[in-house]
């Protein structure tokens, strides 16, 4: 049931944070963050970090998964960019290769306009990171390379808790 | 789906907890948050109505420990159990990694046990998931109200895939960590096997 499990490494990830850092300056952005569609943070950059970021995923994914659900009852695939007006902040998500949700926080030192521009490019970026990552995954996964976790032995699990 | 991070050296895995309504989902996540270490847990979300149903889900993260260098944390969910919203359920079902199916004990509850069990069979199926193939225990719960049905009635009537099971109430966190466990247990397994 594991068919869109995601592997990622180091060099993977650094990428990925080039990108956000990238985009936190070219956007003028407080943070940005990329949620894995099922909830999970996969990397951060800003000056936003100490907020509950494991709390800001989870809803992210949330929010992206029933506007989701709307756009399929009027008909659409997807509404893949949302945006919430707060009164200092406001909140850019965007649906990134259907699977990664890229969230822009920014405040009056930038504006709709730049975020959605910037977004477009560092998404773009993104979907091609994604793709080869899923592309490695899938070509581990064939080769039967395992993970650490082929090696795990059930004294292993057990040990998580004995605590 | 799990997700493991070389970088970060962490893998996080989903539990989603499923059942009818009023079965005590939401009770099961209180209990784990609240007799948990503090260092262990992050907040816990609660999107419900005014009058404490769930609207759309609860949330926990749970950090478990390290397991071959790698920081295990697991994501619990609880679905809202109201019939009709089965639509947010199938959202929350998407990607999990394993499934606790927490039954109400109560007599005049095993119709909407039954119908809850069914729509998750659907639900996972949509998915392209099968009930047997996916880490799942199953919870009684209530078993200290005085119109439990017996065990071995509940269990014919709802778990014939013979999960691993156990008797709970929630309220007082009966088997509510050995329940957890368990379904940890499985989805380390599961991702263990799923890598040979």
């Amino acid at each position: 049931m594991h068919d869109t499990q995601l592997v990622m490494y180091d060099e993977d990830f650094r990428r990925i944070l080039a990108v956000s850092q990238r985009l936190v300056q070219d956007a003028n952005a407080k943070g940005v963050f990329i949620v894995d569609r099922n909830g999970q943070l996969i990397g951060e950059a800003g000056e936003l970090r100490g907020i509950d970021t494991t709390s800001l995923a989870s809803l992210t994914a949330g929010c992206i998964a029933a506007t989701g659900g709307l756009a399929k009852i009027v008909g659409e695939d997807e509404f893949p960019v949302h945006f919430h007006q707060g009164q200092r902040d406001n909140l850019h998500m965007t649906l990134v290769a259907g699977r990664i949700i890229l969230v822009v926080i920014f405040d009056d030192r930038s504006s709709l306009g730049l975020v959605r521009l910037r977004v477009k490019k560092a998404g773009a970026e993104l979907a091609k990171i994604f793709e080869e990552i899923q592309k490695k995954t899938e070509q581990e996964n064939a080769a039967g390379t395992g993970t650490p976790f082929s090696e795990i032995t059930d004294e292993d699990i057990d040990n998580l808790f004995s605590i | 789906m799990s997700f493991i991070n070389y970088s970060s050296r962490e893998i996080n895995c989903k539990i989603v907890y499923y059942g009818p309504g009023l079965c005590g989902k939401t009770t099961n996540l209180q209990f784990i948050y609240n007799k948990t270490n503090p260092d262990l847990k992050g907040k816990m979300i609660s999107l419900a109505t005014e009058t404490e149903r769930t609207l759309f889900f609860d949330f926990l993260p749970l950090a478990l420990g390290q397991i071959r260098g790698f920081k295990t944390r697991f994501h619990l969910y609880t679905v809202p159990g109201q019939v009709f919203y089965d639509a947010s359920r199938k959202l929350i079902l998407k990607g999990v990694d394993g499934v606790v199916f927490v039954a109400d004990s109560q007599i005049e509850r095993m119709e909407a046990n039954l119908e809850s069990l069914e729509n998750l069979k659907l639900n996972l199926a949509e998915q392209g998931y099968e009930l047997a193939s996916t880490p799942c225990v199953m919870q009684y719960n209530k078993r200290d109200l005085p119109n439990a049905a017996p065990l071995d009635e509940i269990r014919s009537l709802l778990n014939a895939a013979q999960m691993p099971e156990f008797e709970a109430c929630a309220t007082t966190g009966e088997g509510v960590f050995e329940t957890l466990k368990s379904v940890a247990r499985l989805v380390l397994r599961d991702l263990k096997q799923m890598n040979r």
